[in-house]
């Protein structure tokens, strides 16, 4: 292993350690944070007694959709947009400007149209991924050598297999860079939405138990959602350097 | 004016009238349940720019985004800096940075509203956090493509860390520094809204929240409106100046 990485390591092992001990000798008072090793056994014991189960299955299961949502949406429309010229022109400002918008203040009326559901989180963290993964698969699409494109026309590949067989393989490091984008976006739309209203899901119950002061189930359940999204997004970034290495691109 | 700002000018009209003409057609097709027209909201809007109870909301708000703007750039230019210049530290943290951008910062928010308490101070914190993170990673990028021949020359000058910082690295990773001021503005905009939604007495998004209890549609449609048109002017016209920043002069 790297030097770097072994200190990165233990850079992170001493801070849970120190947190631990600044916790234990009282400095960080217990109502605002639980010494570490309380986290663990609050995480296990929530995981087996199975309680909020429900919650944790409808957030992630809502994310998953969005993410797929996104994923699959933000990708087809990056192909039709890549075709237009003057679509993508008028698009290119909406695309600079779009994250500087504050989505959720349209959460009001998603719910005023679909009702209080799982229909307007979902449009939350569906439109918030979308729009990245809209440009990193433009941004790779660009790429695409011009020789490849001559060889599917040669060949007489239709619209779908040049898509298929060429240009989407192509651009695959650069989705799945908007797909780490999008697991971020779906579960801080997912989240955010349960955060400002809702009656189910893990943002709900965070917010819950922070009102009633709640630190045995609130740390848990965020230290929870940290790692799902770390341990998808690592995936997704491996999987990148993979496709990335492959090509002497790294 | 040349072609190019003539077609993007164009651009941005014919997007505006679009996105007029989809809100007006979503207005006819659900009604006045839930939305309001593009006039009626910008007579509103007007209405309630002229009430008294909406200014120090608003006041609110912009000394919250401030602040947490002023702090995410003097934090993350720093931060940039130190891990752009040195190596070794750079292949520690960075890929903690990464990591942390990319977590759903908004799990967090509980957290900080129990260390710094309800009131200005935790939405400071969380647009902070939102802000600080891009700026950092992209003025680390900035700061590590310099060309060195410019690093060399300074410091064949024997300028001293400090000078090195303003007259040589700053000018030359600008353009890329930018770009992440760009993103780290909207980021931060959105932490201190975000903030202000869930757990507070004064400011925009309390006014928000508020309105969705109420249902007030009016409200609603008019701060979203605008919310959008502060962060659309401000992107724009932050694009523009980083796209004279990257093109020679």
């Amino acid at each position: 292993m790297k030097p770097a990485a072994l200190w990165r390591i233990g850079l992170v092992i001493g801070l849970v350690a120190l947190l631990e001990v600044l916790c234990l000798a009282g400095v960080i008072d217990k109502l605002t944070m639980q010494p570490p090793h309380v986290m663990a056994m609050d995480i296990w014991r929530m995981l087996a007694s199975g309680s909020l189960n429900a919650a944790i299955a409808k957030t992630l299961g809502n994310a998953a959709i969005a993410f797929l949502l996104a994923m699959a949406i933000g990708v087809a429309a990056a192909i039709a947009i890549h075709r237009v010229k003057a679509v993508r022109e008028a698009l290119d400002p909406l695309f600079a400007t779009y994250y500087a918008i504050p989505i959720f203040a349209f959460y009001p009326l998603l719910i005023i149209l679909f009702g209080l559901g799982d229909a307007p989180e979902i449009f939350i963290g569906t439109a918030l991924g979308v729009v990245g993964v809209i440009v990193n698969t433009l941004n790779g699409l660009d790429r695409v050598p011009r020789v490849l494109m001559k060889t599917a026309r040669i060949a007489r590949f239709s619209t779908l297999e040049t898509a298929w067989r060429i240009t989407l393989p192509y651009a695959s490091p650069y989705i799945l860079s908007g797909a780490k984008l999008a697991v971020a976006y779906s579960l801080i739309g997912i989240i955010g939405a349960e955060f400002i209203m809702s009656s189910s899901g893990m943002g709900y119950e965070i917010s819950f138990a922070y009102n009633n002061f709640d630190n045995a189930t609130m740390y848990p359940l965020i230290v929870l959602v940290l790692v799902v999204a770390g341990t998808f997004n690592a995936a997704l970034g491996r999987w990148e350097k993979a496709l990335m290495a492959r090509r002497g691109l790294v | 004016m040349t072609a190019s700002s003539v077609r993007s000018l164009r651009n941005g009209a014919v997007l505006i009238l679009v996105l007029l003409a989809i809100w007006q057609g979503l207005y006819w097709m659900v009604g006045d349940v839930a939305l309001r027209s593009p006039l009626q909201t910008v007579m509103f809007t007007a209405k309630l720019l002229g009430s008294d109870s909406f200014w120090p909301h608003l006041a609110e708000t912009a000394t919250a985004f401030g602040v947490a703007l002023a702090l995410s750039v003097v934090l993350g230019l720093a931060i940039g800096f130190a891990l752009g210049t040195n190596r070794f530290a750079n292949d520690v943290f960075e890929p903690m940075l990464v990591t942390a951008y990319s977590i759903p910062k908004i799990t967090l928010y509980p957290i900080l509203l129990l260390m710094f308490g309800l009131g200005i101070s935790a939405k400071i914190a969380f647009g902070t956090i939102h802000g600080v993170i891009p700026i950092a990673l992209f003025t680390i990028s900035a700061v590590r493509n310099i060309r060195p021949v410019l690093v060399k020359t300074g410091r064949v000058m024997g300028l001293r860390p400090f000078e090195m910082v303003t007259r040589v690295l700053l000018p030359a990773a600008m353009p890329e520094i930018f770009a992440g001021l760009r993103i780290g503005f909207s980021l931060t905009l959105i932490g201190t809204l975000l903030g202000e939604m869930f757990a507070s007495q004064r400011g925009l998004g309390f006014l928000l929240m508020n309105a969705i209890g109420l249902h007030n549609i009016d409200v609603i449609m008019a701060l979203t409106f605008l919310l959008t048109l502060f962060a659309g002017a401000a992107s724009i016209l932050l694009l523009h100046m980083n796209r004279r920043l990257q093109s020679p002069a």
